[in-house]
């Protein structure tokens, strides 16, 4: 790859490298969510984005591949906005065009910088490649980390297991949660389910519909559900779009819903003196 | 105050966004929480019926002001260019559903909002405009 323009680029780094140092110096590098970013964190970014691009006229396409990605994730993994990064490559565009008009003849010219513009280009198209290809595996780690968190059924006494649902019911979950909630009824021989709605911002008639299906799946199995966690709000929206929650036994916390799961499977919770005073151990 | 916004509703995601616009934007208007959680709940049926019924559409939500006593509200238009709707009276029934579903969307969103107008023609689309006025 012995093009003009990259010997030109290599013979005169420092010159450019210095300039397209200076022409950077009005752009704002910014990080995301706009936490704050130093004028000296944004400098270092800046040389370090340099070094990376003036790297790549020396590196086998394959090196530099490597470089542009372990570049694009520190991008990434700090929060720094892309933008600014392709307007810096824009930047380059305007400094090299400027010098090499003066570097080379007329007809020298137009093959140098058709030669120029699709190296940039390369550089362009390769930076938000990787951008993206990290940006989608980040994507992948968070749903996967999402389904880790999602709804499991936990035992809290002999046969009485609490299910709490935190965040936006999609398909997916919705899915997930039926199968979590059908064998965990069979691991834990649980006969009263609780299913707690607290986390659950909004409660449509898709959400509605889960809930009802996956109630009358774990009475098929055998035990019974409970919906607690209804928040007044929620309640009157689920009153407006007429939805039908008569079948259900509902209780407004998780702790009244143990006290009525408790009691479904004949058992009350005593204190010390209670008991004292009922004589003793009963039952 | 960015008191206008439209979100595509392409997939599942865009249900959610949509729904967090209207929160937002119903809080700054000032409606109360069950308002809120009542306007939210109607977005969301609104556009899951979109997600569901057609390839994509959108949902704009505009703060407003009643002409003659001034009050303020939120106004949500559903617009798509699905298949439509054949018989509109049909769809406002409660339990009336083509999908499987609860049927309670449409009637819902209708008793969730103070104004609700619907027009609709087969093969070219749905729009859906429906207004709730702070108390
Ligand atoms: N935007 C739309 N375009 C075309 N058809 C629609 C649209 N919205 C609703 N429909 C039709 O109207 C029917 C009733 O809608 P509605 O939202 O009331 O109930 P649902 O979506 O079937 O069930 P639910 O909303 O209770 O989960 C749907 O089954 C569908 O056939
Ligand atoms: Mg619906």
């Amino acid at each position: 790859m012995k093009s003009v323009v990259l010997q030109h680029l290599k013979d005169n780094k420092s010159l450019y490298i210095e300039e397209w140092r200076k022409s950077l110096e009005q752009h704002e590098f910014t990080k995301q969510g706009s936490t704050f970013s130093s004028k000296d964190m944004q400098q270092e970014m800046k040389d370090e984005f340099i070094s990376v691009v003036f790297q790549s006229i020396e590196l086998s396409s394959e090196e530099n591949r490597d470089a542009v990605h372990r570049f694009a994730n520190r991008l990434i993994y700090n929060g720094w906005a892309f933008s600014e990064f392709i307007r810096s490559l824009q930047a380059l565009r305007r400094v090299v065009l400027h010098n090499v008009s003066a570097n080379f003849t007329k007809e020298e010219f137009v093959d140098v910088s058709v030669e120029f513009e699709d190296w940039l280009d390369e550089q362009i198209t390769r930076l938000a490649e990787e951008f993206s290809k990290i940006q989608n595996e980040v994507m992948t780690m968070q749903k996967t980390a999402m389904k880790e968190l999602s709804a499991p059924l936990i035992p809290v006494f002999d046969k009485i297991s609490v299910m709490p649902i935190v965040g936006t019911i999609d398909t997916k979950r919705a899915a997930q949660i039926m199968e979590n909630l059908l064998e965990g009824i069979i691991e834990h021989r649980a006969q009263v389910v609780l299913i707690d709605i607290t986390g659950v911002p909004v409660v449509d008639t898709m959400v509605a519909h889960h809930i009802i299906k996956a109630s009358e799946a774990v009475r098929l199995v055998g035990a019974e559900c409970l919906l607690v966690g209804i928040r007044p709000e929620i309640a009157q929206t689920i009153v407006n779009l007429g939805i039908d929650l008569d079948a259900f036994t509902t209780k407004s916390t998780l702790k009244k819903g143990i006290e009525a799961a408790l009691e479904l499977t004949n058992r009350t919770i005593e204190t010390s003196e209670q008991m004292q005073s009922n004589g003793g151990l009963k039952r | 105050m960015n008191n206008q916004s439209c979100i595509e509703i392409g997939n599942e995601w865009g249900i959610v966004s949509a729904r967090q616009a209207g929160r937002e934007l119903s809080k700054n208007i000032g409606f109360g929480s069950v308002d809120q959680a009542r306007i939210t709940t109607a977005i969301s049926e609104l556009a899951r019926n979109i997600y569901l019924y057609t390839e994509i559409g959108q949902i704009e939500l505009t703060s407003v002001v009643k002409d003659n006593d001034g009050r303020e509200g939120i106004k949500v238009v559903a617009r798509d260019k699905g298949p439509g709707i054949e018989n509109l009276r049909d769809v406002m029934v409660d339990g009336f559903t083509t999908s499987g579903g609860l049927g309670a969307g449409l009637p819902g969103v209708k008793r969730l909002m103070d104004e609700f107008d619907i027009e609709s023609m087969p093969g070219e689309g749905t729009t859906i405009t429906t207004v709730k006025w702070l108390r």
